[in-house]
């Protein structure tokens, strides 16, 4: 057992990359001399110089450009934001060029990179640094969109991530940098883009969540399990493409699902989700599909409201109930 | 005030040069009429934005380059396609929306792109590449080679921060770009005048710590000076330059306005247009001795039949296959 953080488990995944690819580099605002403004890439200056760990002034638009620029010559960039919240800034190089430019270049351009930063709620930092961009980014044919939820899926969808030949938005729970969890040491952990893996095995009813919402999956599937409930919880891994046979498989299985997420709820991952399962599990559906997100308002300040608008344990629970219309 | 537009130094003794330079500028020239025709007859959709009056800026510039540097351009790129190398029959197979085009008929007059020739596109927001050129000019620099990126963007681009922070960025690192606003005078339907509050462009130079250059465009020997001036910077210094052309489009922004009487006069295009570019080198080979009207006749009508051959083979060119759709939205 090799116990380490989801933050250093990113740690991991950029140094093995930029150590095994020479085309590989990380740009971003604080990455080196600072070590990164959530230590993600903290020691990777010292160990690969300026070159390859490149400090940038605070321009999220031209930096995200300089990526794609570098990534149409045949460099693999990594562009961290400082938060996703700050990356709307560069959302044009993100949708315009790096999801496009293969598709209108008819093949000649490929777009080996990844955009990556904290994504989702912290604790009271309100409303312009809370909020979390899935479903916006999902909504862009070109762009893959992962969502890691613990250490080990961080490293290896992040591995992933860096060797796909696309470009790549990485959705760091910035909750989550100090989770631990079990990352073996000396294996080489590569993750499919594109698969959900089933992270409890359950038969009464699905959860289908990401990110940081697979944790609180877990945790309500083990306080139920004690009532004798068995929960399956798929993890989707990564919204775009999203693994519809996994979900469709656990919901005809279970005949129930509840779809939790970060997001807001009109045009949310949910959203897209329930569309699947309508479609696909239509027959074999007990009770309808519900969804637990964030409330339809900016993030509050203030502690209590704070909770109320998030999605937690005791949302999800009530939710399940309610499908299982034990309430 | 802006500073004295580069002169051209005088070394227009080169008659093989000029007549290549009289080619090229003549080829786009034939290539865009016969384009607005096309888009009249409604084989060519969307926006077209013609380059007519600016070809000594692509012809002068990439006359400069080596096949293994780079080219980042704006969405009116026919004129950059062309002088770079790209076949009439594949842009304007582009422009139709067929098989055979540079882009496969997906990427249409603002997305030509050849990965041969080193031709990244064909942008179609405005300002929008700036960066990339930036990234590529860094790539450039990362992997120790001594090629350049030349970027090509109107002077309403340098409003927009994109050029900013890809500026501020290449003046910082010192990357191997050149940056070319093509100064028109007019963003769309808006003169210079309304749109910047120093109608100085290169005065933002100095704030990059990068040097600039003003040059008359409609003289492409003035241009392929500066040119030659910033990519020896450029290779041997890994030293940005910004350069304004100083140019004039004889046509509207896009197919859809009107040449003249709305946002400018009559007698403006008038006067702009007795300095078309063309005319100037045509000019000045014949005072040189260097064409006859016989010899022009000639080229020109070799150069109609080339872009009537582009245009026959455009239109033999099938659509795209549905199958198409759904091809290169993901690398697999």
């Amino acid at each position: 057992m090799s116990i380490v953080t989801y933050r250093d488990a990113l740690n991991q995944a950029l140094r093995e990359e930029i150590q095994r690819d020479d085309r590989v580099f990380l740009m971003g605002e604080e990455v080196g001399e600072y070590n990164g403004a959530y230590k993600v890439s903290r020691g990777l200056l010292d160990q690969f110089g300026p070159m390859r760990v490149v400090d940038t002034p605070i321009a999220e638009l031209g930096f995200a450009g300089i990526g794609v620029g570098a990534a149409m010559v045949g460099l693999r960039p990594i562009i961290e934001f400082m938060t996703w919240n700050f990356a709307l800034l560069a959302l044009d190089q993100v949708v315009n060029s790096a999801a496009k430019m293969l598709y209108m270049s008819n093949g000649q351009f490929p777009m080996p990179m990844v955009f990556r930063g904290p994504n989702g709620a912290a604790l009271q930092l309100s409303a312009q640094h809370s909020q979390a961009w899935e479903s916006w980014l999902a909504h862009i044919p070109g762009l893959k969109v992962v969502t890691p939820a613990t250490p080990y899926d961080a490293k290896g969808l992040l591995k992933s991530a860096i060797r796909d030949e696309n470009p790549v938005v990485f959705l760091e729970g910035e909750m989550l940098y100090n989770t631990k969890g079990d990352v073996p040491e000396g294996e080489e952990i590569l993750i499919p883009l594109g698969k959900a893996e089933r992270k409890r095995e359950g038969e009464h009813c699905s959860i289908i969540a990401h990110g940081k919402t697979v944790l609180i999956a877990i945790q309500v599937a083990d306080a139920l399990a004690k009532e004798g409930i068995s929960i399956d919880v798929i993890d989707l891994r990564t919204v775009r493409p999203m693994d519809v046979e996994a979900i469709a498989e656990s919901v005809k299985k279970t005949n129930r699902a509840v779809v939790v997420e970060e997001g807001w709820e009109l045009c949310g991952v949910g959203a897209q989700v329930v569309d699947y399962i309508q479609r696909e599990c239509f027959d074999f559906l007990d009770a309808p599909v519900l969804r637990v997100h964030q409330a339809d308002v900016p993030m509050p300040y203030a502690k209590n409201l704070e909770r109320a608008a998030k999605p937690d344990a005791q949302k999800l629970t009530a939710a399940v109930r309610k499908v299982l219309y034990l309430e | 005030m802006a500073k004295k537009p580069t002169k051209s130094p005088g070394s227009k003794s080169d008659a093989e040069l000029n007549r290549a330079f009289l080619r090229s500028m003549l080829l786009q020239r034939r290539f865009e009429e016969r384009s607005a025709e096309a888009y009249a007859l409604g084989k060519i959709g969307g926006f077209c934005h013609l380059y007519i009056g600016q070809e000594a800026i692509s012809t002068g510039a990439l006359s400069v380059l080596r096949p293994d540097d780079y080219v980042v351009t704006a969405y009116r790129d026919h004129g950059q396609a062309l002088a770079r190398g790209m076949t009439p029959r594949a842009v304007m197979a582009e422009l139709f929306g067929r098989r055979d085009g540079c882009s496969g008929g997906k990427g249409g007059s603002m997305h030509l792109f050849d990965a041969k020739l080193n031709f990244l596109g064909g942008h179609g927001i405005v300002g929008s590449h700036i960066p990339l050129a930036t990234g590529v000019a860094f790539a450039i620099k990362y992997r120790g080679g001594d090629q350049v990126c030349l970027c090509f963007f109107g002077e309403a681009a340098v409003n927009i921060g994109a050029f900013h922070e890809a500026l501020n960025m290449a003046g910082l690192w010192k990357v191997p770009a050149v940056f070319i606003i093509e100064n028109n005078r007019y963003g769309m339907g808006t003169a210079v005048s309304r749109a910047m509050a120093n109608e100085d462009v290169n005065a933002r130079a100095a704030t990059y710590n990068i040097p600039a250059e003003s040059v008359d465009a409609q003289d492409v020997f003035a241009v392929r000076d500066a040119v030659t001036r910033a990519v020896d910077l450029a290779r041997a210094e890994k030293t940005p330059t910004l350069l304004e052309m100083r140019t004039y489009r004889f046509m509207g922004h896009s197919m859809s306005d009107a040449v003249s009487g709305t946002y400018r006069t009559k007698a403006e295009l008038e006067q702009e247009m007795r300095r078309d570019p063309i005319i100037l080198l045509h000019n000045h080979m014949t005072e040189a001795g260097e064409i006859d009207d016989a010899a022009y006749a000639k080229l020109d009508e070799e150069i109609k039949a080339e872009v009537q051959d582009a245009w026959d083979f455009a239109d033999a060119s099938p659509e795209p296959e549905l199958e198409e759709l759904y091809a290169h939205v993901v690398v697999d």
